[in-house]
């Protein structure tokens, strides 16, 4: 027991456990910082609101999966940066946007939506048309927009399955070798002439608006290819973007960890060492009280507290520390009563040294190495249990942990549909965060405990 | 050792007690509220079920009275116009539960359909014990058996890879390794069912068969994230034990390796293997709940989940109460086993 920290940390820095356990700790704190810099705080905050996700894609792969798979999937593209053009002859003003889009998939993609937000008055000409990687230039649709007096300000979607879309195709049904009459939009407009299967290249979209005499323009637009890939992560069913979840997750969890842990070993150290200096009869009140929270069974309390008192992630943190400073307290006493016993502490009481001081000067500071391995060893029960509360649906809705998005993906049955990326990462990042922690705890008990070393 | 066991009873029973009146406590107030909703619609029903009463009243508003005036004089004859937290209505509560009375469940009913809070849970209780008593049985047995190899032959393979085994299992979530194993080898390869229910009516003689098969997967995932850390445990024990002089008195004789580890090195380090079984025995149902809800298995676990999802309270209760007792009960055992074997146990606390 009479390791110096030097010493510690040197004999730490020998094991491979530590190292790896504290690389993959660096690791992850890392990726926390970069998180909580880059995305938004609003980001997560929108986690649940479905308005904030509407352009993603539904249970969309990730997309490197592409690079591993023969059969290339189309990637969800959110084009959103068009070259502009605008032109007038007099009479005709024209507002043009264009967006260029390499298409190199072996299907076809899910659908386009085209969104944009346009200034004019009375009823200019909107017209919409790709030029294909084959030279052939298909009119998509042609629409007035509605007549207004002044000038307004107009905002509308044109989703691929609009009927008019589909009227304006089918008039140039004789570009195509087959019947097209039955084929969705987006499966014509991608579609190779001689046989329906997608031809791959560079296709440009243009929407041109027209307008006499009076000036009009689109003032902002984008133009989204459903795919069945997106983003590193892909997304879940709510059109999430798992990426963000995840990456949220890990200043979440470790804030959860860490934070429970370091207050429930102090808590548990303060109290056992109070208990087994002062002895008799507050150490056996003590004593009794600790038995009974630890005969209390702990996860069906945790529920029935989550859901009668509340499901803040604050309040749960507070609830995990109750059930984790008691083992802890258990083993801080009976090493107090140890130390108790020693010469020094004895000749210290003799002097009429305060009581306060004797637990913080002399008893506390022995139990330091055990109360950093115990912390390290709690972080991950914890991380685990906090999981697990969220898993059953019981845990904070409003923050994006890992088992918040575990339980999402048993509920829409991500199993059973084979969403592997859905169910895989977030069990992944919560093994790994444990096993850092694990890795620093083992490493430390080994040191303090030389007998389990060899 | 009397005296010792009888003070471990009784704290025992007094933390009981005490989990009892936390519980009460926390569901207390919606409590109150369902029974009173319940003696309501219980009272209108008896009495629009009466035809002869019915017809009896001449305007709605003198209907409306009477079943105010019946519904009051039935709150009062159960008790119920006292607030829920006075001293009364507790002691009546805790009282009736533990003598296993819990009531009528607000939602839930057993397979057969009965409401009786008790049939519930003692239909749940045996599947329950069913899984993870195997489970912590089939644990106990390869953990014992690997650790002591491993702890035999410390720094061998073996033991790095269970030592390695050990500490990764122990951070993976059982229920996620569940998802994964029933992603797996449900749908990806189906070799098992995926709900652990059996779709066969419980009264079938085939039930019994069918409900081994669907216990194959759950049971498969928690040995395989279970016995890592008992394997670990031993070895730790029986490594402390290996440098004990009398083990290398024993070596030095000429006594086979083997021979130390099974049996001399073994059996020195049974009491505390013995006391965490007893501990794990009944931790494995506390913790079977997460487990319960991904397999869909038909147990304890489960049944505290969809208690909690639709706030039966009845259930909520008295699975808390069952789940405390069987907690309390090994813990017990445990004490006392550890009071056995370490004799400085029970004479520092007498």
């Amino acid at each position: 027991m009479s390791i110096t920290p030097q010493e510690i940390k040197k004999e730490f820095f020998k094991s491979k456990m530590g190292i790896a356990g504290i690389t993959i700790l660096g690791i992850l704190i890392l990726t926390s910082i970069v998180t909580m810099i880059t995305i938004p705080v609003e980001t997560f905050q929108e986690w649940n609101n479905p308005e904030n996700w509407i352009t993603y894609p539904k249970t969309a792969i990730p997309i490197w999966v592409n690079l591993i798979s023969i059969e290339k999937l189309p990637e969800h593209k959110i084009l959103e940066n068009p070259s502009i053009e605008k032109a007038s002859n007099n009479e005709i003003n024209l507002s043009s946007h264009q967006f260029g889009l390499n298409f190199d998939y072996d299907q076809f993609p899910n659908d386009f939506i085209y969104s944009y937000s346009s200034e004019y008055s009375e009823s200019p000409l909107l017209q919409m048309s790709v030029i294909r990687p084959d030279g052939i230039k298909l009119e998509i649709i042609s629409t007035s927009l509605p007549y207004s007096n002044l000038k307004i300000i107009h905002e509308d979607r044109i989703f691929s399955t609009d009927a008019m879309i589909k009227k304006k195709i089918s008039l140039q049904s004789d570009l195509f070798d087959f019947e097209i009459k039955k084929l969705s939009s987006e499966n014509v407009i991608f579609s190779k002439t001689t046989s329906n299967e997608p031809l791959k290249g560079n296709y440009i979209f243009s929407v041109n608006l027209y307008e006499i005499e009076n000036s009009s323009e689109i003032i902002e637009s984008n133009l989204i290819i459903g795919g069945k890939a997106f983003g590193i992560m892909g997304t879940d069913e709510l059109r999430r973007d798992l990426a963000i979840g995840l990456l949220w997750g890990t200043p979440l969890a470790l804030f959860i960890g860490l934070v429970v842990s370091i207050a429930s070993v102090i808590m548990g150290l303060v109290y056992g060492v109070y208990a087994g200096f002062k002895g008799k009869k507050t150490d056996e009140t003590l004593m009794r009280f600790n038995d009974v929270i630890y005969a209390l069974p702990a996860l069906p309390f945790l529920i029935i507290l989550s859901v009668t008192i509340s499901n803040s992630i604050f309040v749960m943190v507070g609830f995990l520390m109750i059930f984790g400073w008691v083992g802890i307290a258990k083993v801080a006493r009976s090493m107090s009563l140890q130390i108790k016993t020693r010469g020094y502490v004895e000749a210290a009481t003799m002097m009429g040294q305060k009581d306060s001081k004797m637990i913080l000067k002399h008893i506390l500071p022995q139990l330091l190495p055990y109360a950093f391995a115990s912390v390290a060893i709690s972080v991950p029960a914890a991380i685990t249990t906090e999981a697990g509360l969220s898993f059953l649906g019981l845990g904070d809705p409003s923050f994006p942990t890992w088992g918040q998005i575990l339980h999402d993906a048993n509920t829409f049955g991500a199993a059973a549909r084979g969403l592997w990326w859905w169910i895989v990462p977030p069990g992944i990042m919560v093994a790994i965060t444990g096993l850092a922690f694990v890795f620093i705890g083992n490493a430390l008990d080994a040191i303090i405990n030389p007998k389990l070393k060899r | 050792m009397k005296k010792y066991i009888a003070k471990r009873a009784a704290t025992m029973f007094g933390v009981l007690l005490i989990t009892l009146l936390i519980t009460i406590m926390l569901v207390g107030s919606n409590m109150d509220t369902i029974l009173k909703q319940g003696v309501v619609f219980q009272v209108r029903s008896e009495i629009t079920e009466n035809s002869a009463i019915v017809e009896s009243f001449s305007s709605v508003q003198e209907f409306e009275s009477f079943i105010e005036s019946q519904t009051q004089q039935r709150i009062k004859t159960l008790g119920l116009d006292e607030p829920w937290y006075s001293p009364q209505r507790i002691g009546l509560t805790m009282y009736k539960i533990i003598l296993l009375d819990f009531g009528q469940a607000t939602f839930l009913t057993s397979d057969v359909g009965s409401t009786d809070v008790k049939d519930i849970i003692f239909e749940k209780l045996p599947r329950t014990i069913l899984l993870f008593t195997t489970a912590t049985i089939l644990i106990s047995i390869i953990g014992i058996f690997v650790g002591a190899l491993s702890a035999s032959k410390i720094g061998s393979t073996i033991d790095r890879i269970t030592s390695s085994f050990a500490i990764i299992s122990s951070s993976f979530p059982v229920w996620w390794i569940g998802m994964l194993m029933i992603f797996l080898f449900a749908f990806t390869y189906q070799i098992f069912p995926a709900r652990a229910t059996p779709d066969i009516p419980a009264s079938s003689p085939e039930y019994f068969g069918a409900l081994l098969y669907h216990m194959a997967l759950p049971l498969i995932t928690i040995v395989m994230i279970g016995f890592g850390s008992w394997a670990y445990l031993v070895r730790n024990f029986m490594v402390g034990i290996m440098q004990e002089d009398f083990i290398i008195a024993k070596k030095a004789i000429g006594i086979k390796q083997s021979r130390i580890t099974y049996t001399h090195a073994l059996k020195n380090a049974a009491p505390p293997i013995i006391t965490i079984l007893a501990l794990s025995l009944s931790g494995s149902l506390g913790g079977a709940i997460i487990t319960e809800a991904v397999f869909d298995w038909p147990g304890m676990g489960r049944l505290y989940f969809e208690a909690i999802t639709v706030m039966d309270l009845p259930v909520i209760i008295g699975a808390t109460y069952i789940l405390t007792v069987f907690f309390l009960v090994s813990i017990f055992i445990a004490d006392l086993l550890y009071g056995y074997f370490d004799p400085r146990i029970r004479t520092s606390t007498e």
